[in-house]
């Protein structure tokens, strides 16, 4: 047996061994740095539920309120539009709303509500985050013949029926979000927070 | 008596040699022309901005509450602060304008190809980091078009797949952009982001002098030295184009005053309208476009249409019309490095480029309709063709003899 030192392979681990463990240091000091960038205790406990009075609501008209800095929108929508809706179906690209992200479960239904005529919509298009406009009136001259009433983004011009339902081929990949909500006896709605009381 | 004191200084600090490396005894082709201008114009605005920027901060509050209002109180109350304000954001547009035509200058006559490949690479992370500077500034006003712009750019990072929510989240540091969006932007754009820049504007400069300036013929002057060493067609940089620079920067002040004092919003080009309406997170503006320094990458983003339910595509296409810039040094085979000496293919190449670039720029400021999202896509495409094809057409390219020395009249 040699009693040679092979100082190469010796210089090797010592420098390797330093690396990682300076290295492992570094990225142990990096974590606060990092983390403190994330939502604050305050800003996570900003997401109260939101109480709407909606007895004013006249049909056809819509009301946006602010929940967790986000317009979201309460709609009373016709019976005529709400018809109008199935035709549309083979035009969306998620008309069943089957992409479970983009509403609870109890709106998983035709008309993406609890009641039929009232709708309430997180107002983002899920596309880069502008907020679309409602757009109620029907054929105009720059959103063409077809147009039913709906939602346009002004942004990257996605469109959304009455439902928030995309249209196929759009900027935007997905429906507009149904946020938890639910009804406070006739006339209010609680958005923010199920039935049971779970946000 | 100064020569006394300057060797004192010198046996202690390498002044004297710093200034001969850099200035007296930098030698750079005698035969820069009117595209010569535009780095040392680029230093001069960055001057501008820093110090601009550090009266603004005086007087600016990052607070979402505030933020607005302290920028309106800078215009109409603080003495001078409307004149400082708008050397700012005349500034940043200036900085961009000065910027590409440096980067045009680079394309036409090759000064990213060997050995300038640093040279260029630390150039193209200096562009990255003026980009997200400007970003973020303009958030600063906390007006609609600072609001919204923000909201779509930071969304662009919640599109990338699994990490994306995340990721937009850690950003914006709350569940929409706000003042904790706010607070840190200014973080930022006043300190982080502008130490980055001078980094690597040093670095920048110094990987230039390292190897010397290209110029207007592409030929490399350290090829032919005298006796003393000294390159035949080199001049030393003081006082040859330090005087001639000032030229340039007179010709600059002259159209940057005139933009300063008789447009300083430039009809809604360098402050867009809608940012003198206070950030609404309610409302949406009905048309919203970014300054138009970002429209031609915008354009490119809204071209592309959503994939199999994800928009990633989109932003994935924005990303990789900046990579491809970076790969320039490697793209280009041809040997020649002036357009003064390259064929036709380039040349024609290059033209559809800067048409296709100026295209999507006015693209991106406009309404989406169906004809301008064609338009969009076929003018993408041809700026990826630009750069996707380069490795075939300049090395099929019939280059012309390029001479041993500068041409010089």
């Amino acid at each position: 047996m040699s009693h040679t030192v092979d100082n190469s392979k010796r210089r090797f681990l010592t420098t390797a061994a330093s690396v990682v463990v300076g290295g492992a240091g570094a990225a142990a000091v990096a974590v606060p740095f990092v983390l403190s960038m994330l939502p604050s205790a305050k800003a996570r406990a900003a997401g109260a539920p939101v109480e709407v009075d909606i007895s004013k609501l006249e049909i056809g008209q819509l009301i946006t309120v602010e929940w967790r800095g986000k317009p979201v929108w309460v709609l009373n929508r016709s019976s005529e539009s709400l018809l109008t809706l199935p035709a549309l179906n083979d035009q969306l690209a998620d008309p069943e709303s089957d992409v479970s992200s983009q509403q609870p479960t109890y709106a998983k239904n035709e008309h993406r509500s609890i009641r039929d005529n009232i709708i309430v919509l997180v107002g983002i298009c899920t596309h880069l985050g502008c907020s679309p406009t409602y757009r109620p009136d029907l054929a105009p001259a720059d959103l063409g013949p077809e147009w039913k009433g709906g939602f346009f983004c002004p942004c990257h011009g996605s469109r959304y029926d009455l439902s928030g339902r995309v249209f196929k081929n759009m900027p935007a990949p997905k429906n507009l979000v149904v946020p938890p909500y639910h009804f406070l006896g006739d006339n209010n709605v609680v958005i923010g927070e199920d039935a049971q009381g779970t946000a | 008596m100064f020569s006394s004191l300057m060797g004192w200084v010198d046996a202690r600090f390498p002044a004297t040699k710093m200034w001969e490396e850099h200035l007296s005894k930098y030698y750079a082709p005698k035969n820069f022309n009117f595209w010569y201008f535009f780095g040392s114009l680029a230093l001069l605005v960055l001057v501008l901005q820093i110090v601009t920027g550090i009266f603004l901060t005086m007087h600016y509050k990052p607070d979402a509450a505030l933020a607005f209002a302290s920028v309106e109180y800078i215009m109409r109350d603080v003495e001078w602060g409307w004149l400082i304000r708008y050397l700012h954001s005349t500034g940043a547009s200036a900085f961009f304008i000065v910027i590409y035509l440096h980067m045009f200058r680079g394309l036409i006559y090759g000064s990213y190809k060997q050995p300038r490949e640093l040279v260029w690479l630390f150039g193209m992370f200096l562009y990255m980091a003026l980009m997200a500077e400007a970003f973020m500034g303009y958030l600063l006003p906390w007006g609609q078009m600072s609001f919204w712009g923000a909201q779509v750019i930071i969304s662009l990072f919640g599109a990338i797949p699994f990490i994306g929510d995340q990721l937009a989240l850690w950003i914006r540091g709350d569940f929409v952009v706000a003042d904790a969006t706010l607070n840190r932007f200014f973080a930022f754009h006043v300190i982080a982001v502008p130490l980055v820049i001078l980094g690597l504007v040093v670095a920048h400069i110094i990987a230039l002098h390292e190897v010397g300036s290209n110029n207007p013929d592409g030929v490399e002057i350290k090829k032919l030295k005298d006796k003393n060493g000294i390159p035949l067609d080199g001049i030393p940089f003081h006082p040859y184009y330090s005087v001639k620079d000032i030229v340039g920067v007179t010709v600059f002040l002259f159209i940057f005053s005139l933009v300063l004092f008789y447009a300083p919003e430039m009809d809604g080009w360098f402050l867009e309208h809608a940012n003198f309406v206070p950030a609404n997170p309610l409302k949406t503006p009905l048309h919203i476009a970014p300054v138009w320094y970002f429209t031609p990458f915008y354009a490119i983003l809204r071209a592309v249409p959503s994939i199999a339910g994800s928009s990633f595509p989109g932003v994935v296409a924005m990303g990789l019309s900046i990579v491809f810039l970076f790969l320039l040094p490697w793209l280009d085979r041809s040997p020649v490095k002036s357009i003064r000496y390259r064929g036709n293919y380039f040349r024609i190449a290059l033209v559809l480029f800067v048409i296709s670039f100026v295209g999507l720029g006015f693209l991106g400021t406009q309404p989406v309709t169906d004809l301008y999202t064609i338009l969009a896509r076929v003018f993408s495409i041809i700026y990826f063709a630009f750069f996707v094809l380069m490795p075939i057409y300049t090395k099929l390219d019939k280059d012309k003899p390029v001479p041993e020395r500068v041409t010089f009249k």
